[in-house]
């Protein structure tokens, strides 16, 4: 019965009744582990901000990376949670540390690498201004008529499966930019051989 | 849960602009703006559990566009350590009058 569900996942949350209630209250099982994905993700971010090794850094990120994969299951995009291990913590991830490792940059560059204090100074007044915009921003309302009822998207993920919600408009709402990411990813395959070509190979003769 | 996702996406926001200003390494400053992107596809999923699904959808497309960029940025790297010999911000300053 349980192999039977669409999502795995989603009915394994389920036996632990880490479901949003349909009565809109969240069980502490839910807020506990939205909270601990949520401050390990920052955390994780604080070091790979301060790492001097890159790889350091670079290991940091994917722990980052997985932190909010959870988030999105939490949040019931159980389909880019998946998506986000596999396209972000695993293939984008993994370029970074194949173009450190080719470039022999393992080592860190010491004392050159963060930059002075004035620079931090900016660094810091820029990052308030742009959390005060945020939560500004957060505390805004929106109308009610906009807002879905509360446990909405779940009961979706129960009835069509966690692809479906994402599937059915990007294949027809979305299907434009759908198609146009194509050409996006051809542009970059081309850019990405003509760049990483080596200089002089073909005027070599 | 939105306004709590809304502020951890929030913060990592500002991480990453912390770590593009203060860093000098150009490939982590890449990886600072992927954590930032990283930071809006969590606002752009608390939304769409929301507000509908379409969120999904843009998030889909904003992490295409993460792996176009990481390819193509990661290219230009490589082509200025080739140039260079290194990859610290502070010795790449061609366009500096």
């Amino acid at each position: 019965m349980l192999l039977d569900t669409p999502v795995v996942g989603r009915a394994l949350l389920q036996a632990v009744e880490a479901k949003p209630m349909p009565h809109g209250t969240l069980s502490v099982f839910y807020i506990f582990h939205f909270y601990l994905f949520g401050l390990i993700a920052i955390v994780s971010a604080l070091l790979f901000v301060t790492r001097k090794s890159p790889v350091a850094a670079a290991l940091w990120l994917v722990n980052t990376m997985f932190c909010l994969a959870a988030l999105y299951v939490l949040l019931d995009a159980q389909f880019i949670g998946a998506i986000q291990v596999l396209v972000y913590a695993g293939a984008i991830m993994v370029v970074f540390l194949f173009v450190i490792m080719l470039l022999n940059l393992g080592r860190g560059e010491g004392k050159t690498d963060t930059r002075g204090l004035g620079w931090k100074l900016t660094a810091g007044a820029v990052g308030i201004a742009l959390l005060a915009e945020i939560f500004t921003l957060t505390r805004a309302s929106t109308p009610l008529s906009l807002t879905l009822p509360q446990g909405f998207t779940a009961q979706q993920v129960d009835a069509t499966g966690a692809v479906a919600p994402v599937a059915v408009p990007l294949f027809n709402q979305y299907l434009l930019a759908f198609e146009v990411t194509s050409v996006l990813l051809l542009a970059a395959i081309v850019g990405a051989v003509v760049l990483g070509k080596q200089r002089g190979e073909t005027d070599a003769e | 849960m939105l306004s709590e996702a809304l502020f951890f996406s929030a913060v990592l926001f500002v991480i990453g602009v912390f770590g593009v200003l203060i860093r000098r390494n150009a490939i982590i400053v890449f990886m600072c703006v992927e954590l930032m992107l990283n930071a809006v596809n969590l606002s752009f999923i608390a939304f769409a559990q929301a507000y509908g699904a379409a969120g999904q959808v843009f998030v889909f497309i904003v992490m295409t566009v993460a792996a176009a960029e990481a390819a193509v940025g990661l290219a230009i790297i490589i082509a200025l350590f080739r140039h260079r010999q290194t990859v610290n911000l502070q010795n790449i300053n061609l366009l500096k009058g």
